[in-house]
């Protein structure tokens, strides 16, 4: 077959998730012209696509949608608008000059210049093998996201009686689906003393459906040879480790797992951006632009997102500053850069300019109670309460930013009075 | 006597923590929300609990054999079991397109199904 793709485009997103469709969605508004997007599913929309239930939009749409509500919207905006969507395809490699290669199911190998690129692959589950589970490898131990897709799109049950380890939102909107659905969830375990999952998810999926939570627990083995037979399941002590004397036996014929996600950065390691170890993603600008002038990145590749929506806005943020660039614009570079001090866990982006207001995600290493955020000296903010699982959003306005030039700023946290 | 209810709101993923205090069996106060959504919410909860349903319908000519659903309003919660068996018995053709109606009146509740997304039918094989 002819490939339908021009020699060269102004902006290539590589994705075709939230992220993807907002940035090419940005990148338009903001003036490019010929705009692609790679993506090697099927169809655009990523995970939103499994993700039926609820939850989505609340911030960008001012209404309450499923995931697949949400993508086919920007689906819609992303076509009226002439983006090139090449789907079953994928972007093999970048080069440094933005020469990249692309492998299409229908199509073979195929090579475009691009002018920008915005990297918006997203992230995948981390399995097993990250946690080293001791045990026999039998049929039925799966991510949750996994078992999503199996039940949401291709009609098909992972098994009878589940047992999941992880309390991030995958794994609690499973438990909830596989419950509508006929199967018993016998628990939800968590290696944490706190829950990873959104408060309202531990209410609506677990405590709904009288689904147990058992916190500061793992599975310390499993067993069955061909099929997962049962689980030795501990409680752990200070260090996360099992305490072996004290497990016991729940029985089951599947393990799904909701223990992280990893942003999805091998083209991002190829290009040797400079990364960032606390998100797992590229280090950016203000601007969302990686170590190498042009590539940009949002979504879940730059750092995991718990709200699609935010997603969203970085991602329209990337896509049209990957347009000015594409376009010969450059903004002056920043002036201020950021850095993890006391209980951040992360900061994205790591720079900020103080010519327009900016939006900064932080997370927390440890759930906090009434307590100051403070970026450098001249600003602080009061939270009544902080979880590592709920991002922080913060924007910073040039009235607070000019106060800051060419500073070096430590975000931290500092609890107040122990509630 | 006033009997103090602690619950979580659930319009949102903010997920507010709400308190109710009842006076013989009526709601006296709410406190703890931070939009007007965790009153309404507190209110419908105590009185008349409900809650979305999201499911899958068969599809089997789709280019997935599953088609995403939704009631477009919330339904009584001891009937979300129902309405998601009566989906379950649901077959529908390809192509879909997004909103359409799928069934009315889902398990006697009143309230309507429909789809959340567009599915065009499967391709034939080359």
């Amino acid at each position: 077959m002819k490939s339908p793709l021009q020699k060269t485009y102004d902006v290539v997103v590589v994705g075709g998730g939230p992220a993807g469709l907002a940035a090419a969605l940005g990148a338009g508004e903001a003036g490019a012209e010929d705009i692609l997007i790679v993506d090697r599913e099927t169809e655009a929309g990523g995970i939103l696509n499994q993700c039926i239930h609820s939850g989505f939009g609340l911030h960008h749409f001012k209404e309450e949608l499923t995931g697949p509500e949400y993508a086919e919207r920007f689906i819609q905006s992303v076509l009226s608008r002439q983006v090139t969507i090449l789907t079953d395809s994928y972007v093999m490699n970048i080069a440094p000059d933005l020469h990249i290669e692309v492998i299409s199911g229908d199509y073979g190998h195929l090579e475009v210049q691009a002018k920008s690129v915005v990297l918006a692959m997203g992230c995948r589950e981390r399995t097993r093998g990250a946690i080293r589970t001791p045990g026999f490898r039998p049929a039925g131990v799966m991510t949750a996201g996994l078992a999503q897709k199996m039940v949401n799109m291709k009609g098909l049950l992972p098994g009878r009686r589940i047992a999941i380890l992880g309390s991030g939102d995958i794994g609690l909107i499973m438990a909830r689906r596989l419950m509508l659905e006929g199967c018993e969830v016998v628990g939800v375990y968590e290696l944490m003393p706190f829950s990873n999952g959104l408060t309202r998810n531990l209410v609506q999926c677990l405590d709904d459906f009288a689904i147990p939570l058992r916190l500061s627990t793992t599975v310390a083995f499993i067993h069955g040879r061909d099929r997962v037979q049962r689980l030795t399941m501990a409680p752990v002590d200070d260090q996360l480790m099992p305490i072996l004397n004290q497990s016991w036996q729940v029985a089951c014929d599947t393990l799904l797992l909701s223990i992280g996600l990893i942003p999805e950065n091998e083209l991002s390691t190829r290009l040797r951006l400079k990364m960032d170890p606390a998100t797992g993603g590229p280090q950016v600008t203000s601007t969302l632009e990686t170590s190498l002038p042009g590539v940009f990145a949002c979504g879940n590749v730059l750092h995991v997102h718990d709200l699609v929506d935010f997603v969203t806005e970085e991602a329209l943020r990337a896509g049209r500053f990957a347009a000015e660039v594409a376009q010969g614009r450059r903004r002056p570079g920043d002036n201020i850069s950021l850095q993890t001090g006391e209980n951040i866990a992360s900061c994205v982006p790591h720079s900020l300019s103080p010519d327009r207001e900016q939006v900064v995600y932080l997370r927390v290493k440890r759930p906090l109670k009434d307590c100051v955020l403070t970026i450098g000296d001249r600003y602080e903010k009061v939270f009544r309460m902080l979880i590592p699982s709920e991002m922080i959003r913060l924007t910073l306005g040039p009235e607070i930013l000019d106060r800051y030039f060419g500073e070096h700023l430590k975000i931290e946290v500092h609890p107040g009075e122990v509630a | 006597m006033v009997e103090k209810i602690n619950l979580t709101c659930l319009g949102c993923p903010m997920g507010c923590p709400l308190q109710l205090s009842i006076v013989d069996g009526e709601i006296r106060e709410v406190t703890g929300y931070e939009c007007k959504r965790g009153e309404a919410y507190a209110k419908q909860e105590y009185t008349d609990p409900r809650r979305m349903v999201s499911t899958t319908v068969s599809c089997p000519t789709g280019l997935w054999p599953r088609l995403p659903v939704k009631t477009v309003d919330p339904v009584p919660k001891d009937r979300v079991p129902a309405v998601v068996q009566t989906l379950h018995t649901l077959e529908v053709k390809a192509p879909i397109r997004m909103g359409q109606i799928i069934l009315e009146n889902v398990a006697g509740t009143g309230v309507t199904v429909i789809a959340t997304r567009s599915l065009p039918e499967m391709p034939e094989a080359d």
